[in-house]
């Protein structure tokens, strides 16, 4: 017989995760999925009733979305601009049932080369806090998911939150996907974008990713670094800024396709921001 | 496996419970098997299709991920709880009134998405309605008026009235939306008998192998709930099936071979637990993959495995037609292309699902299916036993499109429940959504090389084709389409000189059957883009170079028949025409601003013959008068969504001459009803209709004649009394047979139609249905993407009996037309999932329009044609067409993805650049 739990304090999960192994369960979209035609006889541990990870809140300096937070409790929390693209990209996520319920937190920890919260969040600078018994442990995202579906959390460990940082919080942020319909889609490519500029309109800081393109997510570094300074920006994009990029050809796209769609899509983000 | 039940409390349907429920068991299958709420459907398990959408504490949610724990504390509400006090909520009530409903599949999730979207806003927007059910999928609306329906629900509901006078030209509700509406319609799922047992096929992962099955015996010790396991070697009659009776060439369960990824090698049967317990690496199945045929190329090389004793060269089967002398080259203008298409899947909402039960000697089948008939004759074959032994009663069918044209759970279920006889227990079958889509027929891929000819006036003079289609593992509808195909080659014009050639060859593909326009729409790609291809060689508008080539009445068709009459594609391009000026204007307008985001307007034709290609289809229908004075109409047409149990009521109301609301109604069971043929090729209005027609006259002269009453007399019949014209007489002295019946009233129709010779010349179809459509498109010519903005369609439908029945069919048709343009192809062993495989969701439809032109047909009951298939036909041709428009690429293979259109852009600026 499968076990299940549901624990109302956090202490009370990790005591669990240290003792055995657990499949732990946010939202279930990804879960469920992975089933079809299969018996679930995974011993469940499930995180709804925990109160101390649901909720969107601003904690000193950062930013604080709990792991139990569904992409729905995102889009109607009043946040700060800089949050505009990873809004953007939770409208986008599947269609509204699945927006209603599957969690941010379990979009990262799923690690899939398509997620669409990792580029937004990697234009955050965002960090992953995560417990175990043995205490809090923070890790930038771009450290935190290591591959297409590995990430660094041990089976023990539980993400408890993910943090912002309000440095950048009024920053101009956008994100724009890529897919081959309308709604209910994965994407071909998805790029996010967030430019602090200065008072000419020059470029102060450019945090750049794109998704869909690689194995994980990654940041634009040669072009963030060619775009300080500068105000015409769509100009500055070239195809080598996306030559550490390695897509996978598939019946969604060719790789070839994907990437001359992110330089498309980069550029006109750029323009949408800077404008 | 179980788990340890927990307590939960919560209100559901507005009652509240507390219960102890498994918690991770999905919230549809707690709703569905606890509490009986069956219009929770599940298509897909996944999250993928929104049919198990429900509101939770408001909010929709698709039940099929959420864990049954998460109801606690919550409300949850379905299509059951949505009606109080026998009222229907507003936002049920605005489906009914803007026929929102077709096979009813999706409408409980569309349901509860719009009941979401209508709590927060009394007149959403047009934007928050499409957001709000971009997770619910529809495949039979196009979701034109589930749109207009929630933009409406705001409205009070006004009472529905029946016509007391003619039915037929009127609008009215489906027979069938109420059920469909509050979730008590039973689909094949939906009414399992409580001690049922389960049947689970096994299939193979390869496309391609000999297998052997090993020892069975242990399995049965390690599993005791394992009553049964089912191989070919079980199998009392015919161990293969097809529907042409010199092809039956497709196993129940395979024979040795495996023939294509998916195909059934055994079957499983006992209880459910004990079933889902065994995995497929559980069982001794040892297989040895042989080389995969992978398509026509690799069929058709010299010395390629056979896959078939009695095709050499993989050929099922060659058909031609042969009109005229003339060639090609003998015209100053000549247009040339090769288009290809891949697989497609129907995708219906309703996965393959039904149960069977011995009772006695005989066999009945609860099954989705769109051919009850032809079922239980094949059934009756493969069991050995004779055709009245065997039962098919038809659930209500959650879409069809071609594909419940073919045996699924059927020969499985019959086996299992013969066989277990003494049991004495019915055995049930759901296919999960990879395993429809692995396991059932899909349209034929394509291959077609076309050249059209016209003089310097723009007259089509001659057009030579050559259609090889990839008919897949087995024959299915292989003929069928390889039949059509030479007939409607040459597109909806005159063509005094035509030679075209189609061939179907096996390979190690899932089998290609029938699918809405059998082989028309891969071959309207060519013919319609030539004809814009012929149009401005000769400098001539598109829409006037195809009316100036419409086939009319008086014309010839390429197989030689006359069309004596009902031949309006003039009309419908006339009807176009206005809309056609402002498109081309608008675009070009458009056009001149931009360079990246360009507009463009596409035309596309059709013409589909009704019922089958030159072969009999006979449908017959009973209307009976009871002693009690009910008028009863015996249906056999199912009704997959298209609409027949509505249309036949408005049709046999009319025939008798009166009101619709008294006629009732026995539908689509082998035992009750007369023979009304299979639900396709666009047949069940004209040929049942006219049945229905014919029966109902009958009864009315019979009627007429208790008074020697001329055939203008008004009948009226109320209280057991029949009033014909100042005549009253008493039903009670007539004499009543066993059931009751005083009077009988019987109508048969079969199209007239004739065989076609060598040369594919003769008379195929007794009707053909016209139309002409209009798609209008935004081309990013950076990324290839395309956005299709508007389409017109006008469609000459002899007559719409139901005219918002008849728009929901063409609607419903330009949505797949639309998919099969710019995103599905199935590929096998990659795409089983509606996840990976796309169909449009509500934001992929643009607003239709829909122009109905009535050039009746004298055959068709009050002059009705087919519409079912139709709709899709012009649409892909259209939409290439308007990409042309845009962009000045011709794209020849769909679907036109983002990549595809992009790489085609690209090479048409090197070509420039090159020039
Ligand atoms: C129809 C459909 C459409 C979709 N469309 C999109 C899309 O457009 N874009 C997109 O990016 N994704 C999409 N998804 C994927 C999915 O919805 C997201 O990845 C979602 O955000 C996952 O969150 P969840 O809460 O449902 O995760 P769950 O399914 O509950 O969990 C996912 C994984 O994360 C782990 N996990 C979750 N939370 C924690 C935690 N706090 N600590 C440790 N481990 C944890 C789980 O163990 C599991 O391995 C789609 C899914 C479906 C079914
Ligand atoms: S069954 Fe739940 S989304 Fe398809
Ligand atoms: S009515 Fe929507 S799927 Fe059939």
């Amino acid at each position: 017989m499968a076990n299940y739990i549901r624990p109302i304090e956090l202490p009370d999960a990790l005591a669990a995760l240290a003792e055995r192994k657990f499949f732990v369960l946010a939202g279930a979209t990804d879960f469920y999925p992975a089933q079809v035609g299969r018996v679930t006889d995974h011993d469940i541990l499930d995180l709804g009733g925990v109160e101390a990870l649901a909720g969107i809140e601003r904690q000193g300096d950062y930013w604080r979305i709990g792991a139990m937070a569904t992409w729905r409790d995102l889009v109607d929390a009043d946040l700060p601009p800089c949050f505009a693209g990873l809004k953007q990209a939770a409208r986008q996520v599947g269609g509204p049932q699945i927006q209603n319920t599957a969690t941010i937190a379990g979009n990262l920890c799923n690690a899939s080369p398509a997620a669409d919260g990792v580029p937004p969040l990697l234009c955050l600078a965002a960090e992953i806090e995560f417990q175990d018994q043995a205490g809090v442990h923070v890790l930038p995202l771009s450290e935190f998911i290591l591959g297409n579906r590995r990430t660094a959390l041990r089976p023990d460990q539980v993400l408890t939150a993910i943090l912002v940082p309000t440095l950048l919080e009024q920053g101009r942020a956008g994100f724009a996907k890529l897919g081959a319909r309308s709604s209910l889609v994965i994407s071909i490519v998805m790029v996010a974008g967030l430019l602090q500029l200065d008072e000419q309109g020059r470029v102060a800081n450019a945090n750049l990713a794109v998704g869909a393109c690689s194995e994980v997510a990654q940041r634009l570094a040669l072009l963030e670094a060619e775009l300080i300074g500068q105000s015409d920006l769509s100009s500055v994009v070239r195809p080598e800024h996306f030559s550490h990029l390695s897509p996978l050809d598939d019946h969604r796209g060719t790789a070839a396709y994907r990437l001359d769609a992110a330089a498309t899509i980069t550029k006109r983000l750029l323009q949408d921001l800077s404008s | 496996m179980t788990r340890d039940k927990v307590d939960l409390s919560f209100f559901l349907n507005g009652q509240r419970r507390e219960v102890k429920l498994d918690p991770m068991l999905r919230l549809s299958e707690t709703l569905r098997e606890e509490f009986g709420f069956t219009g929770v459907k599940v298509g897909c398990d996944a999250g993928d299709c929104g049919a198990c959408t429900v509101l939770l504490d408001g909010r929709q949610v698709c039940a099929c991920l959420v864990p049954t724990a998460r109801i606690n504390d919550s409300s949850v509400v379905t299509a059951e709880g949505m009606a109080g006090n026998g009222f229907l909520s507003r936002v049920q009530h605005a489906f009914l009134r803007h026929a929102a409903v077709q096979c009813g599949a999706c409408i409980p999730g569309m349901l509860a998405a719009a009941t979401d979207i209508a709590a927060s806003q009394h007149h959403p927007t047009r934007e928050a309605v499409m957001h709000g059910l971009g997770g619910v999928l529809c495949r039979c609306t196009g979701y034109q008026n589930i749109v207009a329906a929630i933009m409406d629900a705001g409205q009070d509901p006004s009472p529905i009235e029946m016509p007391d006078g003619p039915a037929i030209g009127v609008s009215l509700p489906r027979t069938d939306a109420i059920d469909k509406l509050t979730g008590a319609a039973n689909f094949g799922a939906d009414a399992m008998p409580e001690n049922t047992l389960w049947l689970r096929a096994v299939r193979s992962p390869h496309a391609a192998a000999r297998f052997t099955i090993g020892k069975l015996d242990d399995l049965y010790v390690q599993h005791p709930g394992l009553h049964k396991i089912l191989t070919a070697a079980d199998i009392p009659g015919n161990k293969c099936f097809g529907i042409y009776p010199d092809l039956k060439d497709q196993p129940v369960f395979a024979i040795d071979q495996i023939r294509y990824p998916g195909e059934a090698v055994l079957a499983l049967v006992g209880e459910r637990d004990a079933l889902a317990a065994i995995s497929d690496d559980d069982l001794p199945i040892v297989y040895e993959p042989l080389d995969r045929i992978v398509g026509m190329a690799d069929a058709r090389i010299k010395g390629a495995r056979q896959l078939h004793a009695a095709s050499p060269g993989n050929l099922l089967i060659e058909a031609a037609l042969r009109k005229g002398e003339g060639a090609v080259e003998n015209h100053p203008h000549t247009a040339t292309g090769r288009w290809t298409t891949g697989f497609v899947e129907h995708a219906y909402l309703e996965p393959e699902a039904g149960f069977a039960q011995r009772v006695d000697d005989r066999l009945h089948i609860y099954v989705t299916t769109q051919t009850p008939y032809m079922d239980r004759d094949e059934v009756a074959l493969i069991m050995g036993l004779e055709p009245e032994q065997v039962r098919i009663i038809p659930a209500v069918c959650g879409g069809g499109f071609g594909g419940k044209l073919d045996q699924s759970v059927q020969p499985m279920l019959a086996l299992a429940a013969w066989t277990l006889a003494d049991l004495d227990r019915p055995v049930a079958c759901v296919y999960s959504r990879p395993e429809s889509m692995a396991a059932s027929t899909k349209r034929h891929p394509a291959q077609i090389d076309a050249r059209f000819a016209c003089d310097a006036e723009g007259r089509l003079q001659a057009m030579e084709m050559t259609a090889d289609f990839d008919t897949g593992a087995y024959a299915s509808w292989g003929p069928t389409v390889a039949g059509r195909v030479p007939v409607h080659g040459s597109g909806p014009y005159h063509l005094p000189n035509a030679h075209i050639q189609a061939r179907a060859y096996y390979s190690n593909n899932p089998p290609s059957g029938a699918f809405r326009g059998f082989g028309v729409p891969q071959i309207a790609l060519a013919h319609e883009a030539l004809m814009d291809d012929l149009a401005e060689q000769v400098n001539m508008d598109p829409l006037e170079f195809r009316l100036k080539n419409a086939l009319r009445a008086g014309d010839h068709t390429a197989t030689g028949q006359l069309l004596t009459a009902s031949a309006g594609l003039d009309q419908c391009l006339q009807a176009l025409r206005p809309h056609w000026h402002a498109a081309l204007e608008a675009v070009a307008k458009h056009n001149e601003q931009n360079t990246i985001l360009r507009r463009g307007v596409g035309l596309g034709c059709m013409w589909y013959g009704c019922g089958n290609t030159g072969m009999s289809n006979p449908s017959q229908v009973r209307v009976t008068l009871s002693a009690d004075g009910r008028i009863i109409l015996y249906n056999g047409a199912v009704d997959i969504g298209q609409g027949s149990f509505t249309i036949m009521r408005q049709i046999c109301a009319d025939g008798l001459g009166l009101p619709v609301a008294m006629i009732d109604q026995v539908t689509g069971d082998t035992d009750l009803t007369p023979d009304a043929g299979k639900t396709s090729a666009s047949r069940q209005t004209y040929v049942t209709g006219k049945a229905t027609e014919l029966a109902a006259l009958d009864l009315r002269q019979q009627i007429l004649r208790l008074a020697n009453a001329d055939e203008h007399a008004v009948i009226s019949i109320s209280d057991g009394i029949v009033r014909i014209g100042e005549t009253a007489v008493a039903l009670s002295r007539l004499a009543a047979d066993e059931d009751g019946v005083v009077l009988c009233g019987e109508g048969t129709f079969d199209p007239p139609a004739t065989a076609l010779d060598e040369n594919g010349q003769g008379e195929p179809y007794g009707t053909y249905a016209f139309a002409a459509q209009m798609a209008m498109v935004e081309v990013d010519v950076e990324l290839g993407t395309t956005k299709v903005t508007r389409i017109v369609a006008a469609h000459d439908v002899g007559k719409a009996i139901n005219p918002a029945q008849v728009e929901g069919q063409i609607q419903g048709g330009i949505a797949q037309g639309l998919g099969l343009a710019l995103m599905e192809e199935y590929l096998p062993g990659r795409t089983e999932n509606l996840h990976d495989y796309l169909i449009p969701t509500v934001g992929d439809m643009p607003p239709i329009e829909v122009i109905l032109v009535e050039d009746p047909d004298p055959n068709g009951p009050q002059g009705a044609k087919g519409v079912g298939e139709p709709g899709l036909v012009p649409t892909a041709p259209a939409i290439l067409a308007a990409i042309k428009s845009a962009t000045g690429v011709r794209v020849h293979q769909v679907p036109a993805t983002p990549d595809r259109l992009r790489a085609a852009i690209l090479n048409q600026r090197d070509l420039g650049r090159q020039t």
